[in-house]
């Protein structure tokens, strides 16, 4: 442990620790909780101490204080304040000083806007009834995959042959977190929840491990660009394979398991070698063009006998709306959008704070685009990146989503506070490591529990919302933008989003 | 009758079961009180560490206690839940119960009135759920029915 700070990598500390020294009963409890060298217990003074430095903010130590002594507080340097670089300093000097290029995890959080905050959602009133939905039935059952251009009916019943649908109970899944970026304990509460709650959990591009096969039936497979533990079995446990080109949080670049986190279940899962990175290139080595994606996508429906939707997940870029047509065209079946908001277990810095599209504007112009080239049918569409609550999932699936993922709403409702240190593998709430005792912090019994009442609230919320809209099916509100008005956007916004302002 | 199921797999190695025991057996029940004013009694759990295994010990009220047979004079009886518990206006300290116990669950009290007798988990019999359950932020102690 460090005892003393140096001038030479010095850095001002993010955040105090201030401990109520009468209310702390040296039970060492934050002290033991502490899985980044921040709090420590000297036995001669009989005292916990802290340094400041190392801690990170993930306010462990204070929610498992049972006295309530603690108190984690943002620091706040006092250099004099200037617009200009006031929040700049400490990165630079970090860069300066370390020769290193910062990588950081979770979603971006820089103050860009956020859309879903200036959208309002209608009601009906006195012309159209609005519905209970404790009275009434509400129907938000969702299926995802490619739908025909019309469908044949006889006596005998439906004749068009369809093509294979992912049946989803509620319009939300959790999004692609591998194993390896997240503990063992984590995936398996992800999965008893989808399994409890008839939706799916994406694998993410860590592969599978076997003790998870037995969520067949609610396991989207990822293929990345890295191809870490794909073969057949792990195809054929899937109910859908998403080939992961691009990322939210990290567009144009690959994913980095740092070696920490590869222990022996992960190398096994993995196919690679212990303790060495897991370095997913920036693209697919054999996806240069839409031709190539189409060559991709056919091989996986081929070797799974076109029983499986096949799902291509992109980042928001600029291009985002020719890109996804070129996808539709390619022959996936579902695509999912990833706005710049999105998490992710390690990026760099400039890479999360910097690239991308908001999730709102290119969920928009990809289901107008698609609507205009009469290709919507073919695809699904699956919103991701900074989903936070339920009537996030309304917006988007009004603006014209088929369903969203929930990834950091996920973490969030299992422990997680954000602190973004996911990439070092220390994580304090047990959620992004590998440590084994660390990993013990969640508990899958109460973790699974968790995630499930928090769909069931979302599920209701989005019951009552609809209700009070005067819809009694999720798919009336599916692309039905007049039931949004955007409020302080301006006009080319509201046109891109395909809005009317409040009051037209 | 119900015990204290011990999950080795979900404790986290937090020791709040035993700041919960020496709470719940202090004269004032405070937490504050108990840890800072009064004289704390001993907690009757040991949270085991053995990285990245630990787990919280305590008595398992066994069937064939060997701590009842081992005591000389009774003080170490059944009580009529059927728990294993010390009397300590009978135990004279002799420590034969500490020596018996497999499971290494009994100590000797350290307050000066009645120091040196045997102090084990009496199953917190004021209590609907015992003390160390109900702490356990994790659940790996839980209370379920043998």
């Amino acid at each position: 442990m460090e005892w003393m700070k140096n001038l030479k990598s010095y850095v001002p500390p993010s955040f105090v620790v201030e401990r109520d020294d009468y209310r702390c009963i040296r039970c060492k409890a934050c002290v033991e909780q502490c899985s980044f060298d921040a709090t420590f217990y000297d036995e001669e003074e009989d005292r916990v101490w802290t340094w400041n430095a190392n801690c990170v903010g993930c306010n462990r130590c204070a929610a498992i204080c049972p006295t309530d002594a603690i108190t984690v507080k943002r620091a706040d340097p006092s250099y004099r304040y200037n617009h200009n670089w006031s929040g700049h300093v400490d990165g630079l000097k970090k860069r300066a000083i370390f020769g290193g290029t910062p990588v950081v995890s979770m979603g971006n959080d820089k103050p860009y806007p956020i859309y879903w905050d200036h959208m309002l959602l209608n009601a009906s009133q006195v012309t159209n009834p609005s519905i209970d939905p404790l009275r009434e039935p509400m129907e938000l059952k969702t299926f995802l995959g490619r739908k025909p251009d019309s469908i044949h009916v006889d006596d005998s019943g439906l004749k068009t042959k369809l093509a294979p649908q992912l049946e989803l109970d509620i319009p939300i899944m959790f999004a692609a977190m591998s194993y390896g970026a997240l503990s063992y304990n984590v995936i398996e509460s992800l999965g008893r929840a989808a399994k409890e709650m008839g939706t799916y959990y994406n694998s993410g591009e860590g592969g599978l491990n076997k003790d998870h096969y037995k969520f067949k039936g609610n396991i989207i497979v990822q293929v990345a660009s890295g191809r870490f533990g794909v073969h057949k079995d792990y195809l054929d446990v899937g109910s859908a394979i998403e080939i992961k080109i691009g990322q939210g949080a990290k567009p144009g670049i690959g994913g980095h398991l740092p070696g920490e986190k590869v222990s022996e279940t992960i190398s096994e899962t993995r196919m690679m070698p212990k303790g060495s990175d897991a370095i997913s290139p920036a693209p697919h080595h054999d996806v240069y063009s839409i031709e190539d994606l189409r060559q991709l996508i056919y091989a996986l429906k081929e070797s799974t006998e076109y029983k499986k939707p096949v799902a291509v997940k992109i980042a928001c870029v600029h291009n985002v709306a020719a890109i996804a047509s070129g996808i539709a065209r390619a022959g996936a079946d579902i695509i999912v959008l990833d706005g710049f908001k999105g998490g992710t277990g390690a990026s760099p810095q400039v890479i999360r704070d910097n690239i991308g599209l908001p999730l709102e504007v290119s969920l928009a112009v990809v289901d107008e685009r698609l609507r205009q080239e009469g290709i919507r049918q073919y695809v699904s569409l699956v919103a991701s990146g900074g989903i936070r609550n339920s009537m996030d999932v309304v917006k988007a699936i009004a603006l014209g989503a088929d369903a969203v993922y929930i990834g950091t709403a996920a973490l969030i409702a299992i422990g997680c506070t954000m602190c973004q240190q996911c990439h070092t593998g220390k994580c304090a709430w047990g959620i992004s490591t590998q440590d084994p005792h660390l990993s013990k912090r969640v508990n899958p019994d109460i973790a699974s529990k968790r995630l499930v009442n928090l769909l069931e609230v979302w599920a209701l919320e989005i019951k009552e919302t609809m209700g009070a809209m005067g819809i009694n099916s999720i798919e009336s509100l599916r692309g039905n933008r007049l039931n949004l008005r955007g409020v302080g956007l301006n006009e080319k916004e509201l046109e891109i989003l395909g809005i009317l302002p409040a009051g037209e | 009758m119900k015990i204290v199921k011990i999950r080795e797999d979900n404790c986290i190695f937090c020791h709040l079961c035993e700041v919960a025991c020496i709470v719940e057996h202090s004269q004032s029940k405070d937490i504050i009180k108990a840890f800072k004013r009064e004289e704390k009694p001993i907690a009757r759990c040991t949270v085991e560490f053995n990285y990245p295994v630990s787990l919280s010990v305590m008595c398992r009220h066994c069937d064939d206690a060997p701590c009842i047979e081992a005591c000389q004079n009774g003080s170490m009886h059944r009580d009529d839940r059927g728990y294993v518990v010390v009397n300590p206006e009978t135990c004279v300290g002799c420590w034969m119960c500490i020596m018996a116990c497999p499971y290494g669950v009994i100590k000797r009290d350290t307050r000066r009135e009645t120091w040196g007798l045997s102090t084990k988990c009496d199953f917190c019999p004021d209590r609907e759920i015992p003390a160390c359950v109900e702490a356990c932020p994790n659940e790996a102690l839980t209370l379920e029915e043998l």
